[in-house]
């Protein structure tokens, strides 16, 4: 199993979340933005969190125009899995390879602390760990996670039961509480919290841990 | 040549930051503001003869995200 992850200047989880998938084996290789190429025959791509470009313009705007981001693209369209997690769900929606946009926090205030989220589907690859209803708790760290869509994806994203994961309560000012989205034939995620956070005992949790030991039994399986 | 872009949040999209300055601004005393909106203004030089329709093109792949804002173009 590998597993590609994406490293921008101002990411700043990219180490973490290496670390999150090797702790559940996947052998884990580092790409630059200016990549032109993925490594042939990665499982998955994980976009890490932190502050891409400096968040300058919009958080993940110009990193989704980087070299990398065109290659990720054209992964995610042949049916590739991504993981984005917090500026990586931010720069998918940028793409334009997860729908909807994150804005401001509601309150105004950079949010970062642990919080109790609802896993909203267990139909995918990323939640095949928990069981749909379930409550995690998983740290947050973002000033812009106010997830906004049109009233129409929004009931799309409800129908086709791609809501991933909801916080427990309204936290950031996010449609309906979501706190992660799937694509539409489930194989990308991007999500504001930070499993790869709550991945080891010294983390002070371990919820987020099924999230890559269940990413990793379903590709062992496959 | 110049070109100024501008570039706002859509009608009907929250502006969290804007709130903030119109409640800053009834705390200053100011009286009957019924809302603002923050935006931003990006200036670009260009080659002499760059068409409307390529900052245009920047818009749409770079300077506004069409999902949530809406941007109005200016030749200098």
């Amino acid at each position: 199993m590998r597993a590609a992850i994406v490293v921008f200047p101002g990411s700043n989880c990219d180490r973490d979340l290496a670390v999150a998938f090797r702790a559940a084996g996947f052998r884990v290789e580092m790409v630059w933005h200016k990549d032109t190429a993925l490594p042939k025959g990665v499982d998955i791509v994980g976009i890490p969190g932190g502050f891409s470009f400096g968040d300058y313009l919009r958080c993940g705007a110009i990193a989704a125009n980087s070299p990398i981001c065109a290659e990720i693209k054209t992964h995610a369209e042949r049916g590739g899995h991504v993981l984005g997690i917090c500026n990586g769900f931010q720069i998918l929606t940028e793409t334009g390879i997860l729908p909807g946009a994150l804005l401001r926090n509601a309150g105004l205030k950079y949010i970062c602390r642990s919080l109790p989220l609802i896993v909203g589907s267990s139909a995918c690859v990323y939640t095949s760990g928990y069981e749909a209803g379930q409550r995690i708790d998983i740290p947050v760290a973002h000033h812009d996670g106010n997830y906004t869509a049109s009233n129409e994806i929004v009931m799309r994203l409800k129908d086709e039961d791609r809501v991933a994961f909801r916080y427990a309560s309204p936290m950031n000012g996010s449609v309906d509480d979501i706190a992660g989205v799937l694509s539409s034939n489930r194989r990308v995620l991007g999500m504001m919290p930070h499993p790869e956070r709550a991945a080891e005992e010294a983390h002070g949790g371990t919820d987020g841990r099924a999230l890559f030991s269940g990413l990793a039994s379903m590709f062992a399986a496959a | 040549m110049k070109a100024r872009v501008h570039v706002m949040l859509k009608d009907g999209v929250l502006d969290p930051q804007g709130e903030a300055v119109r409640h800053a601004l009834g705390a200053l005393g100011f009286e009957g503001i019924r809302g603002v909106r923050q935006g931003k203004v990006i200036e670009l030089d260009l080659a002499d003869g760059t068409g409307e329709d390529t900052v245009r093109e920047m818009c749409d792949k770079l300077l506004a995200n069409t999902v949530i804002e809406s941007y109005r173009i200016e030749m200098l």
